[in-house]
């Protein structure tokens, strides 16, 4: 079991209000992704939901128990720092088998548990290592090991993979997928990547400034966001925002249309001179001086091969258009 | 800075220095070695030629040598000891965050800024005198007969002494161990299950082992040589005679310098097998 609900939880430091007030409820099973920009409080969210930083007011149930003064171990989670945390002078056998230790387990049944996740992760021929002798991804695979052997009730992740590089990253970020798949264990995910969110989540919580902006399915998120924070946080790369007469002539304060619904026609009603042209291969990305509507991002063929200062007119797909009010609030 | 010219320029450079360092420690290494082999008593006819291996024998074969060691030993270990688990708990103490953090590390460094000579006068007279002393008086307060210290207890004293000095120079680098332990190495362990204790144990005592043998390794070797504590207090009387102080006696007392010079040579290789020793755990604690 792992369902976790915040009710009206708030956090201040002192003066500063980091969560001035935030619902939710996480469903057992659930893969919950928090984004959010650097210094939102998705770290501290996560760090309340563990017991590592007390609530200033609000409720957390963990499996419908008031958990909010429970301190973090009896709240039967387990959680993966974004620094590992490994403990440096213990092998990697001894790092897994620390919270079976401290739980008191016997020797034997230590030991097996410490095997099975080792073969789950990949880790069986590095048991007798440190921490220090092991690679980033590895070491990584020792924190989420510390984390299954406990079979807690949810997995708490802060940023795993923003220490790994780029290749290593997708390739952990599948691994961990599929640990959810073969565990069907809760996971709270805590991540400042969009791509991350997109990819893994079944729910994105997406928060601002210590709010939430919007809770949904990724795709629900591409589709429908909320406001204008969620639809340029969500998608990349990021939505186009044209305000004033355009806008206006379509009723509403501002008009977000993403780079790959917006096509290159001949009669299309919107005029550019293409700036910079990124060609990846498999798609084009172009940057076009659209006049009065600003610069555009669009997303064209990899086939195409317009080049800067080349004069293209572009046509955005009607029902992909997004209008948002003066607040932000989006218009449906 | 890699060029021939350079270098040879830097060489060239630092030459005065090490020039006078190496003088400043060969001159009265070289001097202590020649006169551990001559029979030299300048109160009794002076410089009196070669004796060989006489007052190396003489040193150790006298009933003074075992005791000296011995006290050397218990001062050293007593001091030790004390310094090392204060140290550990005043440093995890200070590590809280408290209300006037700042004036209170700058109390706990202070007495490691009082001289030697004048902390063994302080203490002697200030706090173990059985009749002024504030031991003496306290016990006094509670109708208890006040505790001939120096006398009765010149050990205790003198590691009491030794500790306070040292106290600060073990709580001030295990203090910085426990600053650079990284935090969510302890919420983990906390994640994990472990108690505080259990935190203190399996996370934050192996990694304060590093600090913990350099403390070691710097005490022991400035522990070895302490003297004026000695000289101020007990002046080598009741037992308290460490190697150090017997040296001195030696050459200053007895006016033997030849005698003198043979225990300073033992002093020099005892002092030198403990380094070696100690490098050697720092060097593998480094190591991880
Ligand atoms: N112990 C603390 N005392 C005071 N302010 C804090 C403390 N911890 C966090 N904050 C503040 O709370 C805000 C949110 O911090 P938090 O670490 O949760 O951000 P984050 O969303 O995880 O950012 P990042 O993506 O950079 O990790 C920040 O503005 C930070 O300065
Ligand atoms: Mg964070």
């Amino acid at each position: 079991m792992g369902k976790i609900t915040l009710k009206s939880v708030r956090k201040s430091f002192g003066e500063t209000h980091v969560i001035p007030g935030i619902d939710l409820d996480i469903n057992d099973g659930e893969f919950v992704v928090f984004v959010g920009p650097s210094g939102c409080g998705k770290s501290t969210l996560l760090r309340l939901i563990a017991g590592l930083e007390d609530t200033s007011a609000g409720v957390i149930e963990i499996d419908g128990t008031d958990a909010t003064a429970l301190p973090p171990a009896k709240r039967g989670l387990a959680m993966v720092f974004q620094s590992y945390a490994l403990y440096p002078h213990m092998t990697v056998r001894k790092n897994i088998a620390f919270p079976l230790k401290m739980a008191g387990l016997d020797q034997a049944e230590q030991d097996r548990r410490v095997t099975h996740a080792a073969s789950i992760l990949n880790l069986s021929s590095y048991l007798d290592r440190r921490p220090g002798q092991l690679s980033g991804g590895q070491r990584q695979r020792v924190a989420i090991g510390r984390a299954i052997v406990r079979e807690p009730s949810a997995f708490l992740f802060d940023e795993p993979l923003s220490n790994l590089d780029a290749a290593l990253r997708v390739s952990m970020r599948q691994e961990i997928s599929e640990l959810h798949q073969s565990l069907k264990t809760t996971m709270i995910y805590v991540t400042h990547d969009q791509v991350e969110a997109m990819t893994m989540a079944d729910k994105i919580v997406v928060l601002n400034a210590g709010r939430i902006e919007q809770v949904g399915s990724p795709l629900d998120l591409y589709r429908s966001p909320a406001n204008l924070f969620v639809a340029g946080f969500i998608g990349s790369p990021k939505m186009n925002f044209i305000a004033g007469a355009e806008a206006q002539r379509q009723g509403c304060a501002t008009l977000g249309v993403r780079p790959e619904h917006i096509d290159i026609a001949p009669d299309g009603p919107w005029q550019g001179t293409v700036g910079l042209a990124e060609h990846l291969g498999s798609d084009t990305f172009l940057k076009v001086d659209a006049g009065a509507l600003g610069t555009l991002t669009v997303r064209a063929s990899g086939e195409v091969t317009l080049s800067h200062g080349d004069k293209i007119r572009l046509q955005p797909q009607p029902d992909k258009i997004h209008r948002f009010d003066t607040d932000g609030k989006a218009l449906r | 800075m890699a060029t021939k010219a350079s270098r040879s320029a830097a060489r060239l450079m630092m030459a005065p220095a090490v020039i006078l360092l190496l003088g400043w420690m060969l001159v009265p290494l070289v001097m202590t070695l020649w006169f551990s082999f001559r029979t030299y008593l300048p109160l009794r006819g002076g410089d009196q030629g070669f004796a060989g291996f006489d007052n190396y024998v003489r040193f150790v074969t006298s009933s003074a040598f075992w005791p000296a060691i011995g006290a050397t030993l218990t001062i050293v270990l007593g001091a030790l000891i004390i310094t090392i688990v204060l140290g550990v708990l005043l440093a995890l103490l200070l590590d809280q965050p408290m209300w006037g953090q700042g004036i209170v590390r700058i109390l706990v460094i202070a007495p490691f800024f009082v001289m030697p000579t004048v902390s063994g006068l302080v203490w002697k007279n200030m706090f173990l005198d059985s009749v002024n002393g504030l031991f003496a008086q306290v016990a006094r307060m509670f109708g208890a007969t006040p505790v001939e210290w120096i006398i009765d207890q010149p050990f205790a004293s003198l590691i009491l002494i030794v500790s306070w000095q040292w106290l600060p120079f073990a709580t001030l680098i295990l203090l910085t161990a426990i600053q650079s332990l990284d935090r969510e190495q302890l919420e983990a362990a906390e994640m994990d299950g472990a108690t505080a204790w259990k935190r203190f144990w399996h996370i934050i005592l192996p990694h304060l082992s590093r600090a913990i043998t350099v403390v070691l390794l710097i005490e022991t070797i400035f522990l070895l040589s302490i003297f004026a504590e000695i000289k101020m207090t007990t002046a080598g009387a009741f037992g308290t005679k460490t190697l150090t102080y017997l040296i001195y006696q030696r050459v200053l007392e007895s006016q033997n310098i030849g005698l003198g010079s043979a225990g300073g040579v033992y002093a020099i290789i005892l002092a030198n097998i403990v380094a070696i020793f100690l490098m050697r755990i720092v060097g593998k604690n480094l190591d991880r």
